[in-house]
């Protein structure tokens, strides 16, 4: 099972970043091997418009199975249900503290969006 | 001559400003109402419909059969568009610019281009006014492809001048909209929050080129700033209007401040001189 967490650096004691799209980074968590690598969302970032859109194809090219985030918005959340990623929504503090609240069962899965998107 | 008629904080008065100029000038005027998200001239107008259309932009489509997963399309895409989706493109509609950059390219021709209508122009005539106006879809986020035809059918009309009443901000549906303007009028209250968006509309304007001037609006509101910031900074004031509870009651019965106290066109006649001023001054340079 491939977790990615929204993260704003590159440690799981990093603090837990609450945007998808415009997250510094990705943090993708593997539970059966209990590894994770960091993907750097740069790119997104700086995006004038579409930044949900394309970190929803990041998740997908890296074939995660579920995602932890804060935010999601109406565009991202489209491609991301699609896709049939888990979503779960947190305002955790850090990346291990989402991650665990995870693995507890603690989160409840998103069903939707849950915040309204932007327009440039 | 064409203006534009702008503001950085929303609901200082720009269709005000819009109507009152178009109701006071004797040439034949075009209004065209681009704040599409929100267009107002109308209620103040009242003009009988001329004519409606339907306005669409061409958005590409996916023949399934067709597409091979080679994710050129996805490539090309500036705007983040399409993502690969189970080996094949996923079309986000809202996002696409209609470049047919996708449609060109794709090696398969599994694109086709499809109409995605955006919203709808109206046309309203009152005495010698023409009124082209935008009206966004609900729920639509392209508001410049709307706008861009807005202009092209004012340009359509019989006129004088053309009087632009443009969406508040500095973002692409106001650069769009004055974009071309002989002179640009800001609309601005004095207050903390007024002055501070009329900076941001300000450096934007500077950053497109073209002369304007300031109108305050509802002035004795708030405090001097704005004022002393036009002066400091060699802006000129093209007209002070009062904030006056009679201007608000006409207002607020959706009636045109000229039509109903006549002296006040002199003080949108003697905003009119100094515009003529204005572009008779950047002509020169």
């Amino acid at each position: 099972m491939k977790v990615a967490i929204t993260s704003t650096g590159e440690l799981l004691t990093s603090a837990f970043d609450t945007r998808f799209g415009r997250a510094a980074k990705f943090i993708i968590y593997d539970t059966k091997e209990k590894s994770f690598i960091v993907l750097d969302n740069k790119e997104q970032v700086d995006s004038p418009s579409g930044a949900g859109v394309q970190a929803a194809q990041v998740m997908i090219n890296n074939k995660v199975d579920a995602l932890i985030t804060g935010h999601l918005g109406p565009k991202a959340g489209k491609v991301i249900f699609a896709a049939g990623i888990e979503v779960y929504q947190t305002d955790a503090e850090s990346v291990e503290q989402a991650l665990a609240m995870y693995t507890s069962k603690a989160l409840k899965p998103l069903k939707g969006s849950n915040v309204d998107g932007q327009w440039v | 001559m064409r203006i534009s008629c702008t503001s950085g904080k929303g609901g200082t008065g720009k269709t005000f400003v819009t109507l009152n100029l178009a109701r006071t000038l004797k040439d034949r005027v075009t209004i065209l109402d681009c704040d599409v998200e929100e267009p107002n001239c109308n209620l103040f107008l009242q003009g009988e419909k001329a004519s409606s259309e339907r306005f669409s932009v061409l958005v590409p489509q996916l023949i399934e059969d067709k597409c091979t997963g080679c994710r050129i399309c996805a490539d090309v895409c500036e705007f983040n568009a399409i993502v690969m989706l189970g080996g094949k493109p996923y079309i986000m509609e809202d996002l696409c610019h209609s470049c047919a950059a996708c449609s060109i390219l794709c090696p398969e021709k599994a694109l086709i281009e499809v109409d995605n209508p955006l919203g709808d122009i109206h046309h309203y005539q009152k005495d010698s006014i023409h009124l082209i106006e935008g009206r966004l879809d609900i729920g639509k986020a392209l508001a410049v492809p709307l706008i861009r035809h807005v202009k092209k059918r004012g340009l359509e009309t019989t006129y004088d001048h053309l009087i632009l009443d443009s969406p508040p901000g500095t973002s692409c549906p106001m650069v769009w909209t004055i974009d071309e303007s002989d002179v640009v009028i800001l609309v601005a209250e004095s207050t903390a929050f007024g002055l501070h968006d009329l900076q941001l509309a300000i450096a934007t304007i500077q950053e497109v080129g073209l002369p304007y001037g300031v109108v305050i609006n509802k002035e004795g509101m708030g405090d001097d700033r704005v004022e002393i910031y036009c002066h400091e900074n060699n802006i000129p004031i093209l007209a002070k209007i009062p904030f006056d509870r009679e201007i608000a009651i006409i207002v607020s019965e959706s009636k045109i401040l000229v039509d109903e106290k006549p002296e006040y066109k002199k003080l949108f006649e003697s905003m009119w001189e100094q515009m003529l001023l204005l572009k008779e001054h950047s002509d020169g340079n």
